[in-house]
């Protein structure tokens, strides 16, 4: 239903795109998953017309969307990042705005935007200025403005960030529905959970390109090896830390050690094979090797673990890496016409 | 979010009408949105009428009891004014044209309506120039009704056409300059200040407040060469009952204007202007 292909961007000095190829079958929940400056705006930013790559390909519902740009765009409904509202109209007429900007008669216009007052849950402000809105109605009213013209490829600029767990779960359901009803749904986000959660199928995105493709499932499973998170003590000091992973590193059955700053020098083990009876046989490891143990926990492998087998570094990291380098206003730059 | 997960999957909604009708519903809508705006904010409208009707009534009086034969031709100054504020308020007015365009570019509004499969995207250059002449027309007319109360005359019958003509060729070609400036600036405070510094200058070095035989030379070729003079002339013309197209209204250093030249100007300047930005806005907005 969506293609892309090898697309590139570069903004100035900076790759934003490097090659990204990606395909989302019909009636899929797709998961673009990275964190900041990954490239996953400009990547949708691409596929929904508002901007050109320097090369590559995009494919709409079999439609070229760089050749024929206005008729991808009535397939395409686009939720953005930065919600765009005129505080001075009510959300129905911003609503009646968008109808006639997708050429709907005033009929059907109507019907849909019942509709999606009910779905949404709207009916109460409406007809209230979008200026008196909160966060929350406002990214339901944009939701409404993408679905107004029941397009069958939905795309959504990290869909959750400040939602309240509430809206967070009820827009998941509706997202989830809408798949279900035969909707291709492309979402980017930043959060793990929510992708995984989510995602039918995911593509890794990191310095714009994509690192890693597939459903969570596979590859999780694609990894291999559970996860084992050990601390000697509540608060373990670096030191103590380092000497327990010294002995680790020479236990039979693991395959990597690291020691997790941000988790209070918690460490985490990267064991050979999957099971219950892998926990057993490291603590009677470490029971033999005497390494304290304050607390044992196992894991499947997460998605973190697939970005940080494929970065070196975890997304937590490369989130803040990102915050200290954001530049807003070379940001708002790229997004203004 | 409280949802009831019904109708989700409704069939796909089909667009309607032919690419003409697509176009004027669009266009409609967009323009409606910039009226909904000024009816719910006023201020520009009501700033706009006060402005030019206070130059009215302050040069009026300052210059009431102006020895008479100041003016060429034995007029008195307020009817000699009238024209000058009438193209003064819709110039400024039109200067204003680039300013929703900007604060949408800004906020991110722009990028909706180019997502959405709009037939030309002219129409959103379409909607700000219709509402915009729309507006300008209105102060003017209210301008016009100010200076008639204060007993500046009226252009009778083909007088008014005279001068609704005069200033929708005005309104076109400062309109057109606005909405590339509000394209081509990188914000609204610079389009703000480029509107600041224009406005007055462009006022006097016009022949709006006093006849080019009073200025000094230079200034007499500035206001020579002003837009707003050629709008002005003609309107002063209809004013006083003499307008003809060949009827010499301009005495400028390099030679005599007729009003039907006046106009001719004008309307090259507005055609120019559009076609000096449609490469701008065709990039702007492909």
């Amino acid at each position: 239903m969506i293609r892309l292909d090898r697309l590139s961007k570069r903004y100035g000095a900076l790759q934003a795109l490097d090659g990204v190829s990606l395909a989302v079958p019909q009636g899929c929940l797709y998961g673009l998953l990275g964190p900041n400056g990954a490239g996953k705006t400009t990547c949708l930013r691409i596929l929904c017309t508002l901007l050109a790559p320097d090369a590559g390909q995009v494919s709409i519902a079999g439609i070229d969307a760089l050749a024929d740009p206005r008729a991808a765009r009535e397939q395409l409904g686009y939720v953005a990042q930065e919600v765009a509202i005129d505080k001075i109209l009510s959300g129905r007429e911003l609503l009646e705005l968008q109808a006639s900007l997708y050429h709907l008669g005033s009929v059907a216009a109507r019907r849909r935007i019942d509709e999606l007052t009910e779905l949404l849950g709207m009916a109460e402000w409406l007809d209230r200025r979008c200026g008196t809105y909160s966060g929350g109605m406002r990214r339901r009213l944009d939701l409404a403005c993408g679905l107004l013209h029941s397009p069958a490829v939905l795309v959504l600029d990290e869909p959750t960030v400040g939602l309240d767990i509430e809206s967070r779960a009820a827009l998941w359901q509706v997202l989830q529905d809408l798949r279900d009803g035969g909707t291709t749904v492309l979402l980017s986000s930043h959060y793990l959970e929510e992708v995984d959660a989510l995602a039918d199928r995911l593509a890794i995105l990191d310095g714009g390109r994509v690192i890693a493709e597939g459903t969570p499932d596979d590859l999780k499973r694609e990894l291999g090896g559970d996860r084992v998170t050990l601390r000697v003590k509540e608060f373990a000091t670096p030191q103590e830390a380092q000497a327990a992973q010294g002995v680790l590193q020479q236990l039979a059955g693991v395959r990597q050690v690291v020691i997790n700053r941000a988790q209070g020098h918690a460490i985490n083990l990267v064991m050979e094979g999957e099971g219950a009876a892998l926990l057993e046989r490291l603590r009677q490891q470490l029971d033999e090797a005497s390494v304290p143990v304050f607390s044992l926990a196992q894991s499947r492998p997460s998605l973190d673990d697939v970005y940080l087998q494929a970065t070196g570094r975890t997304l937590m990291d490369a989130e803040l890496a990102s915050v200290s380098s954001r530049d807003a206003k070379a940001e708002k730059k790229q997004a203004m016409r | 979010m409280s949802v009831a997960p019904t109708t989700t999957s409704a069939p796909a909604l089909q667009a309607q009408g032919s690419a003409s009708a697509q176009l004027l519903q669009e266009t409609l809508a967009l323009t409606k949105r910039l009226f909904l705006q000024l009816q719910r904010r006023p201020s520009t409208l009501v700033a706009g009428i006060l402005q030019p009707l206070i130059w009215l009534v302050l040069f009026g009086a300052l210059f009431a009891n102006a020895p008479a034969g100041l003016i060429p031709g034995e007029v008195s100054y307020g009817r000699f004014l009238g024209a000058g504020v009438i193209v003064f308020t819709a110039f400024s007015a039109a200067l204003n044209a680039g300013l929703p365009v900007m604060f949408d570019r800004e906020f991110g509004f722009l990028n909706r309506l180019l997502v959405a499969p709009l037939r030309s995207r002219y129409s959103i250059v379409l909607a700000s120039v219709l509402y915009i002449t729309s507006l300008s027309l209105v102060q003017s007319v209210a301008i016009m009704g100010a200076a008639s109360l204060l007993g500046y005359g009226w252009p009778g019958g083909s007088g008014l056409a005279v001068v609704l003509i005069t200033l929708l060729l005005l309104v076109a070609a400062v309109t057109a300059l606005s909405l590339g400036l509000a394209f081509a600036l990188p914000g609204h405070i610079e389009l703000i200040a480029v509107i600041f510094v224009a406005n007055l200058p462009l006022l006097f070095a016009s022949t709006a407040l006093a006849p080019i035989s009073f200025m000094p030379s230079w200034l007499g070729w500035l206001a020579a060469l002003n837009p707003l003079t050629f709008a002005i002339e003609p309107i002063r013309a209809a004013y006083l009952g003499r307008f003809s197209l060949h009827a010499v209204v301009l005495n400028a250093p390099y030679g005599a204007l007729t009003a039907g030249q006046c106009l001719l100007v004008l309307t090259l300047l507005s055609v120019g202007l559009f076609l000096s930005i449609r490469p701008l806005l065709d990039r702007k907005l492909s």
